[in-house]
This record gives structure tokens, sequence and C-alpha cells, in this order.
């Protein structure tokens, strides 16, 4: 398709011309659109759509929460409560005629207009959950075939590989054998267990890791040997703890991505889950779907990069012989920060291993969100100049810190990387942008 | 005139109040029930001492960055919102209306406090009627039902206002008074009004999933 047909096609509010949208919403009659959303409310919406719905009292004080509204110069549109106005109110409303143009703006603010970072919560008078109002549009918009072409094709991974990426079996452990080959150049006797029963750390990590970031395996390798730790990773499927489906809204899929991963674990008889440091997957598999297969809470103890770096830290099992010596500054990241409260453990590692740390300002639970995560950088493309102007904020924030002398920032969290590397690079920060892996392993004693 | 009056101060009364408690009752019940068959994480995840370390920073004025960021109106919203509740409670007009009635009384208010707490409401109105149409994105929020609400809220209190000072005309103002009183009691379960009700669940329930399940806080 040419450009300028293309454009001709385009109804988007921004212009952008998303197959995915375009393509899934050409299918569609005002008459299915309704009968979906119908049943969708009447299978799905309980208590907390109703009261969600009908306790905002539509008083704006949720804007100043929103990236989305602030950078782009207070637009009432991207207030939280105006995107439930703009999409949910109108579903809910009998009489509101759900056309195909509907659908597609609908389908633009649900995924590429809110990260689902929650920041909004911690704003709202009645604590209203409008993540949660978002994800019901999107569960809406993956019934109705309408979604981003981009991240339906993480999901479409997902449903095929059980990865992310597309990662084929074979690769996979391909990989863990090259990054093992590599890194014993540098400590001979470093092994990556592959399904080994019985072990203390049951290792999982993200798609993208192997696909376009194989030195975080070999690092966290090192990170493990050193330790002392005994850990494995599975061979087969379950690997991967990212989840895209449970950001297009597909919960039967989630279910069977977090059922392989925590069977994974449990037939290596795993004592517990670590993962890598990934924000979204953490919300997956700690949040999510748990819940969807029906657990309170994950079958078995998992936790999170932060805190496995915060124990192996305090426990002495890792010597940091000489401190990072540029001065950092730290990213929250929403999922595991309003997610889990990561925050103090996150800067005990910062301070272990760093000799200087400014903080960004909000921070902790208020930080402002990387404008990637909720499934927003994996729309793709087509959404890439808009996702960067709606974060200039961010932009501001981390040239403050810039000023006051950072250099580097850490932020732990793939999803955050995304984001917070096109921002710098968009709004020309100068930063340069750390994992806390990199850091623990430039600093650490390696013989 | 005399037979409005005799509605409004007898049979409409009870209306009011009955359809208030049923209305307060069967929409809470409604939502418990609805919560217990599709979503059961809300029983799941809701703890009683999260709840209410969420709402304590939510009712004590200045106890959430939120509130901080926004002095004016949180000024305002706790002025507007406790006289709100306190004036039509212990004035003292209506304390003795109820001893009359039913033999039962509870301290009243002095009347100048009243006084003074009624027009806080009115002005808290005004603010809001004037925030609603001044400020871009609560003025993109409002539907005709907010405009509509505000006034209901404010009618009890010009009119309440209006008799006690005796201005022109205050009989029928008595009476719209009444009136407009039991038609906000009677609007309270079953429009935005309800917010009174939902609010500590609501919040209640974040300060849950924040504190219990995701070990942060959310103020």
């Amino acid at each position: 398709m040419n450009p300028k047909s293309q454009k001709e096609e385009t109804n988007n509010k921004n212009g952008i011309y998303d197959a995915g949208i375009e393509k899934g919403a050409s299918r569609l009659t005002p008459e299915k659109i309704r009968k979906v959303f119908d049943a969708l409310v009447e299978a799905e919406g309980g208590a907390r759509l109703k009261a969600y719905t009908n306790a905002c009292v539509h008083c704006g004080l949720c804007s100043d929460a929103c990236h989305h509204f602030l950078s782009k110069d207070r637009d009432p549109r991207l207030s939280p409560a105006g995107k439930v106005k703009q999409t949910v109110s109108r579903i809910l409303n009998k009489k509101a005629k759900l056309d195909v143009d509907f659908v597609k703006q609908a389908c633009e603010t649900v995924f590429t207009e809110c990260n689902l970072c929650r920041r909004c919560v911690i704003y709202c008078p009645f604590g209203i959950d409008v993540a949660y109002l978002m994800l019901f549009v999107r569960r809406g918009c993956h019934q109705l075939g309408v979604v981003p072409q981009y991240i339906q094709d993480t999901a479409h991974s997902h449903a095929s590989t059980f990865n992310q990426m597309w990662v084929r079996d074979d690769e996979w452990i391909d990989t863990l054998q090259w990054q093992e080959e590599e890194a014993r150049d540098e400590i001979p006797d470093l092994r990556i267990p592959i399904d080994k029963k019985g072990s203390d750390i049951f290792y999982s990590l993200i798609g993208p890791e192997p696909k376009f970031r194989a030195q975080l395996i070999y690092q966290m390798a090192v990170i493990f040997h050193m330790a002392g730790a005994d850990w494995t990773v599975p061979s087969a499927p379950g690997w991967d703890n990212s989840d895209m489906c449970m950001f297009t809204g597909d919960m039967e899929m989630t279910a069977r991505l977090k059922k392989i991963h925590f069977e994974a674990a449990m037939d290596l008889k795993a004592k517990r889950i670590v993962m890598g440091e990934c924000g979204h997957a953490f919300r997956s598999v700690y949040d999510v779907g748990n819940r969807t297969l029906g657990w309170k809470m994950p079958p078995l103890p998992m936790v999170h990069a932060i805190e496995f770096y915060a124990e192996i830290l305090r426990e002495k099992r890792i010597e940091i012989p000489k401190k990072f010596d540029r001065p950092v500054a730290f990213h929250d990241p929403c999922n595991i920060v309003r997610g889990r409260g990561l925050g103090d453990e996150a800067r005990y590692v910062i301070n272990e291993t760093c000799s200087t740390f400014i903080e960004l300002t909000p921070n902790r639970e208020h930080n402002f969100c990387c404008g990637a995560g909720g499934g927003v950088i994996n729309c793709g493309p087509p959404f890439k100049n808009k996702r960067v102007e709606s974060n200039r904020v961010k932009a501001d924030q981390l040239a403050a810190a810039r000023d006051k002398g950072a250099e580097v920032l850490i932020a732990p969290c793939h999803n955050c990387h995304g984001g917070l590397e096109d921002i710098i690079h968009h709004y020309e920060l100068g930063l340069e942008l750390k994992f806390l892996g990199d850091i623990i392993y430039e600093c650490m004693k390696k013989e | 005139m005399h037979e409005l009056y005799k509605l409004a101060s007898g049979i409409f009364v009870w209306i009011a109040i009955l359809g208030f408690a049923a209305g307060m009752i069967g929409r809470l019940a409604h939502l418990a029930v609805t919560a217990r068959k599709k979503d059961p994480v809300v029983y799941q995840y809701f703890s009683f001492y999260y709840a209410l370390r969420s709402i304590l920073h939510w009712i004590i004025p200045f106890a959430s960055t939120g509130m901080r960021a926004h002095p004016v109106i949180t000024v305002v919203a706790f002025v507007f919102h406790a006289s709100l509740i306190v004036t039509p409670l212990f004035a003292a007009a209506h304390v003795i209306l109820v001893m009359e009635s039913w033999n039962v009384s509870w301290w009243h208010l002095p009347d100048p406090a009243a006084d003074v707490m009624t027009v806080l409401v009115i002005l808290g109105c005004l603010f809001f009627l004037i925030r609603r149409i001044v400020q871009e994105n609560v003025r993109y929020l409002s539907t005709p039902g907010d405009f509509v609400l505000i006034a209901l809220v404010a009618a009890p209190f010009v009119t309440g206002f209006w008799t006690y000072h005796q201005f022109y005309g205050y009989e029928t103002a008595g009476i719209l008074h009444m009136l407009s009183g039991e038609l906000m009691l009677l609007c309270l379960p079953f429009t935005r009004l309800f917010h009174m009700a939902l609010w500590p669940f609501t919040r209640g329930y974040a300060g849950s999933e924040f504190g219990a399940l995701r070990r942060s806080r959310d103020w």
C-alpha cells in the first residue's frame, strides 16, 4: 500500500495508520460492536466496573497524575477520567451509538494513551482504578479483533511459541549454551544449569533477552555464579515470564502463559522463582496471571531481580570492591515500585554499589511513567513519535536530575529501558541507561 | 399551599427517608452480590487494615500528596462536605422538628453556626459550578447531570437560608426547602451523590491492593 492511500484510509484522530486497527475495524458493524460490548459488560462487568463508574464525580483531580495529560499541554481528553469518558462511559450507555470510528478511536485511546501505570489511582480521592477500566475496554477490543498490529503480533508469538519474540525452542537452548561458552572465557567453571531438578532458584526472564540482549543472560549467570546460587533455567517453554496478552485483553492466553511458566518451575521442583529485571512480567506473574488462574498468590514464592540483588548484597554473598563512581539517578518502574513497593530495596542496592545517587522528583510511588509500559511501546513504530511526545514531562524530570549532575540513569525494567532510551535520544538528554545488573556486574569481584 | 405543606411535612418525609434507606442498602447489597459473583478478587484481597490506612489518609485534610498539590480544592472540599453533612443533622430547627414529631432529640448547633455553615455549602456549590465552567479539564468531563447535581445540593441550603432569615415569601421557601431536601435525600442513592456511600469501598479496595498485595502506598 502506498503512503497516499494509507493516508486516505486513515481515520485515526492523529492521522496514524495501524493495520491491526484499520483491518480489524473494517470487519465490524455497529450492531456487532454493540453486541460484543454488551455481552462483555454482562459477562465480565462486575462490581468494580459499576462502583468505579458510579463513584466518579468528574472532579478532574486525576488529570495531573497522567503524563500524557501533562505532556500534551493539558489536553482534557488525555486526563484519566477523560479517557474513561471517551470509552467506558459510552460503552456503558446503552443508547450511545458505537460505530466503527468509535472502536478505532477507543482502541487508540486505551492502547496508546494509557500506560496502565496506576499513578492516577493514588491521586483519585476515591481510588478509582482507571487502568482496570482501560483494560476492560482493551478486552472488548480484543474480542472485536481490533488490536494494534505490533502488539497483536507479540500476542500471536505467545500463542504459538509461549514466548514473546518467536524464539524457537532450539534457539533458546542454543542461546543459553552460547552465553555459557562466552562466560567461561571469563570464569572457567561457570555453568548455566538447564533443567536441574530441585534447585533453589528457577530463573525466568523475558523473550527479548535471548532475542536482543543475550549479554544480560551472561551477566546474570555471572552474578548467580559468584553468589554461589543453586539455580536453573528450563529447556522447554515456560522460560519466558513476559505477557503481552494481558495487555491486549486476551486473558485466556494470559492464563495459558502463566500456567506453563509456573508449571515449568514446579516440574523442576524449584524452591522459588527469581525473575530478571522486568516490570510488566512481574505484574503478570505476581499480580495478574495468578488471579487469572484463580490463585490469590503465585503458587510458589517469586521475587524480582531487585529483591535477589538486595539479598545477596545483604548476606555478603558478593563483594563490591569499588563502587560505581559516576553519579546515578534511579527510575522507579511502576509495576515493581507502585506494584510491589521495591523502592527501598532498589535504593539499598544502589547505595551498596554506587558512590553518588541523585533522586528524581517525583519518585517512588509518585514517579512518572516511562511512557513505554502497559503495552504502549509494543504497539510499535506507528505510535512511536506520539509516545515520545506524550512523555515530555518525563524528559523534564530527567533533565532536572542531569542538571544536578546525574550521568547514568538506572531502570530495572525492560519496558522502561525501551521508553527511556527513546526519551533520552529524542530530547537529547545525554544520559546513559543501565540495568541494576549492569552496575553489579561491573563493580562486583569476579575472581 | 396548605395541602402541599401537609404533603411535604408528612408523607413525602417518609418517602424520602424510606427511599434513601432502601436505595442505599439495596444498591450496596447489589454491588456486594455482584462482586461475589463476578469479582471474587474483591473479597480475596480486601484487607480492613490497609483499607482503613488508605481511608484515613484520604479523610484527613492534606494527608495525601494529591491534596497537598491542590490546596484550594482540598480546603473547599473538606469545608463543603463537613458543612453539608453536619448542618442538616444538627440544625436546631431540624432537631426541634424531630423532637416534636417523635420525641427524640440530640445536640444541636447554635443558630449562627448553622447559618454560617449553610452559607459555606452554598459558596462551595458556587465554587464547584465555576470550577466546572472555567477549568478546561473539568469542563470536558462535565455532563448536564453534573450541573443538575450542584443545583440539587444547593437548593435545600438556599431555601433553608431563605426561610430561616424570613426573607420575602419565606413561607413558600419553607415548603420548597422541605421538598428540595426530600428530593436530595431521595436522589442520594440513585445519582452520582452515591459516591457518599461508595467511596469508602473503592478507596478501601485500592488501599487493600496497594497495601496488602503491592506493599506500597496509595496517597
